[in-house]
């Protein structure tokens, strides 16, 4: 049987390692060839280690082993020239665009709203909003061009449907992420583009299995995983702690393959029902 | 290949045409077998012909050609005890219950002032008590099943206010208060309750007289074909198509009927083609 995205190519922004590399092998596994790019530096602030030049080959090793094609390029995106230069060669080898994952993002300081640091306020913004919108400035000339339409998918989170104590600049940047999307969805729609945000809940990535990550659930210091996961299951309905990697993935398929054709503009929780409590 | 839906039994309301009949036909492509129900008969106040016995009967057909079985009763959602025992019946006969898609809805206009008594009253009937009746109904049987998966169908217009169909929207908004309500309660059993929300669907619903005189009222009955009456359905969406078909509404119960869903619950999904971003 044929793949889900069989001939597609998919843009994917933060692949080294986490959700990134998960959505690369999972649309691999359903027939798309793939276009990928990381940081592979460590994030300023953040609670858990970048990732790193053998994540992102590990990715291409799983995709590769799927018999699928990859261009895995070490591009930043807050660098719009940087990140537009990846993609353009990305395009160049694989033939054509059909799918963007803004995946790439950080979370970082996590302190009251008047205690935030400018740098840390800044960096944030810098690379989950305007990082995702640098993502789609570069995607939309390739969909455009292939003149078969398209299906962008804006990686926010819970937090942007929801405000959370002392991650400001996180929960500001993924609601910005919201109004992309909507915007992006009505410019889009006559070219048969299509544009939609998914919001998950904690998912078990480096990301979040950190101390600090713990702490903020549990509002104690030196909290543990296990502490973490009891705390994280009380804010979500189904009676699980946190979601895995393909729970996304599996949403991202949904809404890039022609299934979705007539979905746009949507924000799709993955979330274990988490916004209803 | 194994389908999506492998070995899963899926229970679709207003199963004899239209988005029922592909939601079952889509199902059962995916491994899934089918108890389906259908009033298969008019009510009154709908101003265009409902479906009949034969609609049903060729339901059947499609499926059993897909080599999946299907049990098929007729029921009123209206009526809690029939229903309750089309679906007994159908688990007993299949073995089990995964899926649920209540479907089975009716449509009629008139503005807040002109709807009568019995307009509303048939429109909530069907479209929210009929709702709540068939998750009933299969509560039971999910638990029993230990997880499942809910599919309620609602419209953009439980979304947004559309003129003309005030008891319309005021059900379909009732479908997602009780969807989140029923998402909740049965969170802990690991059943997952979702709606869906169409913008227009290339279904017997609008493609009829009455609907197309209400969308071009000032064009003359002759020149009200589906060509320019699709143009006038066109404008409310934003991707440049007049009305979804149903087998997109199908893809997305699909989705949240499998298990690449497994966390997904009180979500309302949209197959809108943009319409509420307007
Ligand atoms: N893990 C969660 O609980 C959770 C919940 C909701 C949303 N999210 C979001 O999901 C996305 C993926 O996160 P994850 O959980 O896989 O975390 P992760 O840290 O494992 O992966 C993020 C990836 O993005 C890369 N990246 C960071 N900054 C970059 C930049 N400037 N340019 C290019 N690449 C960059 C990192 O190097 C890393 O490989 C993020 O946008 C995150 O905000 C995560
Ligand atoms: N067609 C659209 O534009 C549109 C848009 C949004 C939502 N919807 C909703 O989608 C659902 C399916 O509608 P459709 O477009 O397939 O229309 P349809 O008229 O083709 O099918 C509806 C089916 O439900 C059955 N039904 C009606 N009342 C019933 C009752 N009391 N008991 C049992 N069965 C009953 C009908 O007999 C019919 O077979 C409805 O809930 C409708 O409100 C339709």
């Amino acid at each position: 049987m044929a793949g889900r995205l069989e001939g597609k190519v998919a843009f994917i922004t933060g692949a080294a390692r986490g959700q990134g590399r998960s959505h690369a092998i999972r649309l691999a596994q359903e027939g798309a060839d793939i276009i990928g790019i990381d940081l592979l530096e460590p994030i300023p602030g953040a609670p858990y280690d970048g990732a790193t030049q053998a994540d992102l080959d590990e990715t291409v090793r799983q995709v590769e082993a799927l018999d699928r094609r990859i261009v895995a390029t070490k591009a930043d995106v807050r660098d719009f020239d940087g990140l537009k230069a990846a993609v353009d060669a990305g395009v160049a080898e694989l033939g054509r665009l059909d799918i963007v994952s803004a995946n790439a993002g950080i979370s970082t300081q996590m302190a009251p709203t008047s205690q935030l640091d400018e740098a840390m306020w800044q960096n944030m913004i810098d690379t989950n909003l305007t990082g995702v919108w640098h993502t789609t400035k570069a995607a939309i000339p390739h969909i455009q061009a292939g003149g078969r339409g398209g299906s962008i998918v804006l990686t926010s989170s819970e937090a942007g449907i929801r405000g959370y104590g002392n991650i400001a600049h996180y929960v500001s940047a993924k609601h910005g992420v919201v109004g992309l999307m909507r915007t992006l969805a009505i410019e889009l729609a006559p070219d048969s583009i299509r544009v939609n945000s998914i919001h998950p809940t904690q998912v078990d990535t480096p990301m979040i299995q950190n101390t600090a990550t713990y702490d903020l659930f549990t509002g104690k210091a030196g909290s543990t995983k296990e502490e973490f996961a009891a705390a994280s299951r009380g804010v979500i309905a189904l009676p699980i702690p946190w979601v895995e990697a393909v729970d996304i993935s599996n949403a991202l398929l949904f809404l890039a393959s022609d299934e979705a054709r007539y979905i746009t503009g949507v924000p799709l929780p993955v979330d274990g029902g988490n916004f209803l409590l | 290949m194994a389908g999506r839906v492998e070995g899963k039994v899926a229970f679709v309301t207003g199963a004899a045409r239209g988005q029922g009949r592909s939601h079952a036909l889509r199902l059962a492509q995916e491994g899934a077998d089918i108890i389906a129900v259908d009033l298969v008969g008019q009510i009154d106040s709908v101003p265009y012909d409902m479906s009949r016995p034969a609609d049903l009967e060729e339901t059947v057909r499609q499926i059993e050609a897909l080599d999946r079985r299907i049990v098929a009763k007729q029921a009123d959602v209206r009526d809690f005890d029939a229903l309750k025992s089309a679906l007994d019946d159908g688990v007993a006969e299949l073995g089990k219950l995964d899926i649920v898609s209540a479907n089975a809805g009716i449509f009629s206009f008139g503005t807040m002032e002109e709807l009568t008594e019995t307009e509303f009253d048939d429109m909530l009937a069907v479209n929210l008590k009929g709702v709540w009746h068939t998750a009933k109904a299969a509560i039971p049987h999910l638990r029993a099943n230990k997880g499942g998966s809910m599919v309620l169908t609602s419209s953009t217009a439980g979304i947004l206010a559309v003129p003309n169909i005030g008891h319309y929207v005021a059900a379909k908004h009732g479908v997602v208060g009780l969807m989140k309500t029923l998402a909740l309660e049965l969170a802990d059993d690991f059943i997952r309750v979702n709606s869906v929300h169409p913008t227009s669907v290339n279904t017997d619903m609008i493609q009829n007289a009455a609907t197309y005189a209400l969308f071009a009222p000032d064009l003359p009955e002759a020149e009200r074909t589906k060509e320019t009456v699709g143009k006038r359905f066109q404008t409310m969406n934003v991707l440049p198509i007049p009305w979804v078909e149903p087998v997109d509404v199908s893809n997305a119960v699909l989705w949240l009927a499998s298990d690449e869903s497994r966390y997904v619950t009180g979500l309302q999904l949209k197959v809108d083609a943009g319409q509420t971003l307007k």
